[in-house]
This record gives C-alpha cells, sequence and structure tokens, in this order.
C-alpha cells in the first residue's frame, strides 16, 4: 500500500532516499474515533500503519529516529506525546500488534528492524548512526547485533512515550521511573471496555441459553419459567461479568490474593452475595427452591468471575509465563467443578418446587 | 504506589555470574528491575518481580542469562491446548514466525 494514501499522512519531505511522508503530532478526529473503537475491540487487530519511515513534524538529517510498531493505536500515542518536535518515526512490520507483545513473538525484533532500516534507506536521510527503540521492544530486539547488522546503533528509550521529550532532552538518558513497568489505575481503566467486549461475547449467548432452558424445562410454562430463573441468569451473569471485567481491573492492587483466578473468585463473591440479597427480595418465601437457586449462584458467579480474572493476566504487565501455569493448575479445575455444581444446584432448584 | 508481585517462586531465570562482564544492559532493558550491579557484575536481585519477558536473555552479549520466555497470559495457555489455533496476541505460538522465540508445550 502506498503510505501516502494514509488519511493521516499531511505531506512529503525531500530527503536523499525520496520523499518520506510526513505526520503531525496533533490527532485528528478520525484518529481518536479510530482509537476509542480499538479500544472497545471494533476493528482492533486490522487497525495498521504501513510499515515504512515517517517524517513527523520537519525533522533533518539531525533529527532522532524513534522506532515503533505498526498497530496504529500505538503510532499515534508515540507521535502525540512527542509534541512539536521533529523526528523520524520507523514504523515495523508487527502485524498492528502493539511494541510489547510483538516483542514477545519476535515479529517487533532484531531482523525486521535491521531489514527496515535497509529498505528505508535510513543511512541515507539520517546522518546520524542511532535509531531509539522503546524499552518494551527489547524482548524481541538484540541491541549489540542491531549494531552489527545495520551499523546503527541501538538505544533503549523509554518505556512510555509520554516520557521522549524529557528522555531525549537529558540526552537519551532514562531515569529509573522510566523504566520500571508499573500498572496505575488510569492503565487499567482503559482496559476494561475490551475486557467488557471479550467478556459479554460468551456470556450474553450463555445467558440467553439458560433462559431458553429455563423456559423449557422449567416447573411452570414456558414464559413464567424463562421470566422467572431465566431472566435472573442474564442478570446473575452480568453480576459475574462486573465482577470480573470492571471491579477485577479497577481493585487489582487491592482484591485479596496474588493469583488472578483468586482475586476474580473474590470479587465474584462479592457480587454473588449482592445477588443473594437480591433474590431473597424478589422471591416471596425462603422456600427449598429459593435456597438452591441462591446456592447456584453463590457457586457459579465467583466461578465465572475467577476465569474472567484469570484471563486478565494476559491484560496485566506484570504475570509470567511459569506463575499462569501454576495458577492454572488448580484454577481451571476449581472453576469447572464449581461451575458444573452451580449449574447442578440451578437445574435442582425447579425440583424443589 | 507500592509494585505488583505475582506468584512467589516460579520464575526460570538464571545467570551465570562468571561469564557476566558487568554492561548493565539488563538493568537498562528489564522492565521490573530485577537486576543489582553488584562489584562491577550483575545478580538478580528480586527474582518475584521478574515476568520472563526475556528482554535481558536476548540483549545480554555473553549469554550470562537464561529464562524460559513466554507471554503470562492464560488465554494464550488456552489457546494453545485448544484445537483450533489463537491469533494475534493470545497465542503461545505466534503464526508469523513460528513461534520460535516463545515457548509453549
Amino acid at each position: 500500500m502506498d503510505p501516502f494514501t494514509q488519511a493521516f499522512v499531511v505531506g512529503g519531505v525531500a530527503t536523499r532516499a525520496g520523499r518520506i511522508p510526513q505526520v503531525l503530532s496533533v490527532l485528528g478526529s478520525q484518529d481518536r474515533w479510530g482509537g476509542i473503537k480499538a479500544r472497545w475491540g471494533v476493528g482492533r487487530m486490522d487497525y495498521l500503519v504501513e510499515p515504512g519511515l515517517y517524517a513527523l513534524n520537519s525533522p533533518d538529517e539531525t533529527s532522532p529516529v524513534l522506532v515503533t510498531a505498526n498497530y496504529k493505536l500505538t503510532f499515534d500515542k508515540l507521535r502525540s506525546a512527542l509534541g512539536g518536535l521533529n523526528a523520524w518515526i520507523l514504523v515495523l512490520e508487527t502485524y498492528g500488534i502493539n511494541v510489547w507483545c510483538a516483542a514477545g513473538k519476535g515479529t517487533f525484533g532484531t531482523e525486521e528492524l535491521a531489514a527496515r532500516i535497509g529498505s528505508t534507506g535510513l543511512a541515507e536521510v539520517a546522518s546520524h548512526r542511532e535509531v531509539i527503540l522503546p524499552q518494551l521492544g527489547a524482548p524481541g530486539v538484540a541491541a549489540f547485533q542491531v549494531k552489527k547488522l545495520t551499523g546503527f546503533k541501538a538505544v533503549y528509550g523509554p518505556i512510555l512515550a509520554q516520557d521522549l521529550p524529557r528522555f531525549l532532552a537529558a540526552g537519551n538518558r532514562a531515569d529509573d521511573g522510566m523504566r520500571r513497568r508499573s500498572f496505575p489505575l488510569g492503565e487499567r481503566l482503559v482496559l476494561i471496555p475490551i475486557e467488557l467486549v471479550s467478556a459479554l461475547k460468551f456470556l450474553l449467548p450463555a445467558g440467553l441459553i439458560m433462559l431458553l432452558i429455563a423456559g423449557l424445562f422449567g416447573p411452570q410454562g414456558f414464559w413464567a419459567d424463562a421470566l422467572r430463573y431465566g431472566l435472573f441468569s442474564i442478570v446473575a451473569l452480568l453480576g459475574a461479568v462486573f465482577a470480573g471485567a470492571v471491579a477485577l481491573p479497577l481493585l487489582l492492587p487491592w482484591l485479596p490474593g496474588r493469583a488472578f483466578a483468586v482475586k476474580g473468585a473474590a470479587a465474584g463473591a462479592v457480587a454473588a452475595l449482592v445477588l443473594a440479597v437480591t433474590l431473597r427480595i424478589i422471591r416471596v418465601g425462603l422456600l427449598d427452591s429459593v435456597r438452591l437457586e441462591t446456592a447456584a449462584w453463590m457457586v457459579l458467579v465467583p466461578a465465572l468471575a475467577s476465569f474472567l480474572g484469570m484471563n486478565f493476566t494476559g491484560s496485566s504487565t506484570y504475570t509470567s509465563l511459569s506463575g499462569v501455569r501454576k495458577e492454572m493448575r488448580w484454577a481451571v479445575p476449581f472453576q469447572v467443578l464449581t461451575g458444573v455444581a452451580g449449574l447442578a444446584l440451578w437445574f435442582c432448584s425447579w425440583l424443589a418446587v | 504506589m507500592k509494585s505488583f508481585v505475582y506468584l512467589k517462586n516460579v520464575a526460570t531465570l538464571s545467570l551465570d555470574r562468571e561469564k557476566c562482564v558487568g554492561c548493565g544492559m539488563c538493568l537498562t532493558v528489564c522492565p521490573h528491575a530485577v537486576w543489582i550491579m553488584d562489584n562491577n557484575r550483575v545478580r538478580i536481585g528480586d527474582l518475584d518481580q521478574c515476568m520472563e519477558c526475556g528482554a535481558c536473555q536476548i540483549n545480554c552479549p555473553v549469554q550470562a542469562i537464561k529464562v524460559e520466555t513466554g507471554v503470562g497470559c492464560a488465554a494464550a495457555v488456552i489457546n494453545s491446548i485448544l484445537p483450533w489455533a489463537g491469533s494475534g496476541c493470545c497465542s503461545l505460538d505466534s503464526p508469523i514466525n513460528g513461534g520460535q522465540r516463545v515457548a509453549a508445550d
């Protein structure tokens, strides 16, 4: 694809390696809307920038070269963080994946960087021999090999693009804070939409199926049962989604346990208590049937929230594969057993009517 | 804010201190300050902060560091077991490069 046809390219900058597409650090409404959609999972997997070299504002041959991934959200975050600075942005082909994940897979890697430095003619564009990589690109790039392969010295910049102006102003020096990956509330907050979307994608259909099952196999007529048991199922599942996909990211540091499955189950237990109280209020009389239905959700909601919480490991910034495997060895059997037990209790609640 | 700590004593990170040349590259790339410079050679400070990203291993010029790298992502582990291949981030084996760098079993 011709990089000049992309909507965010505003012109071109002439260099010895030809005309380089020019972008600005101010995002347009299309960029911002695209970013919001990506956060909600809409078109997220093909939100791309054409790989290659870009001119940010009006760089010259002495301007710094910043390397990034071709996920558009990443590219936009980088250019908007740089304000009025002039720089070259070298976009690697990471297939629309962010820097850290792509580095883990090796697509943001030594080979791709070396090849891209060659194919863009960077040595003719820049008079210096230095590229600045995001620190989180390090799992994929061997800096000492880049130097051998291309003659360019690979320097690791800060983790966050927002720290780049300070890094550059300090003569390419990062302080300790720039090198530490934290996970503050704001960063956890922006992940909630995508967590919600991926949880609802399978729990809403599950809710509808439970509504149908309640209607078909319940003790009374179809609509009476679908409304009585089925509708509450959907409410309860939404409670589990809220616990696992909203409360867990928000309250991550304060939820008990180190394992995410435990944190999720804890958030789910609170949601289950709220649901139990709700059942106590809306169901007349404390019949065996209501007791069983309450027990069912007291078991099912923590199990589901535990599963959703466990899946948040991939969005977090500090979990290891060894740790996730260790957690899953007991958590998955626990979730399956409690899930099955909960469903069995839910069925049994009708028999006790 | 205090830093998050995941499960204890699970990280597979190890160091051959004899090989270390004290270049400090691992201190630069580590996002969780696992490494400490001690008498011109590094040592592992806080193993429980290690998330096995592998940044230090690949950037060590003398191969003094070993770690079984991978993404700490439950969805990726599940996808690696399921019959259909995971796509994008949530897979242990990358469909793009054959997942050579990413441990999977």
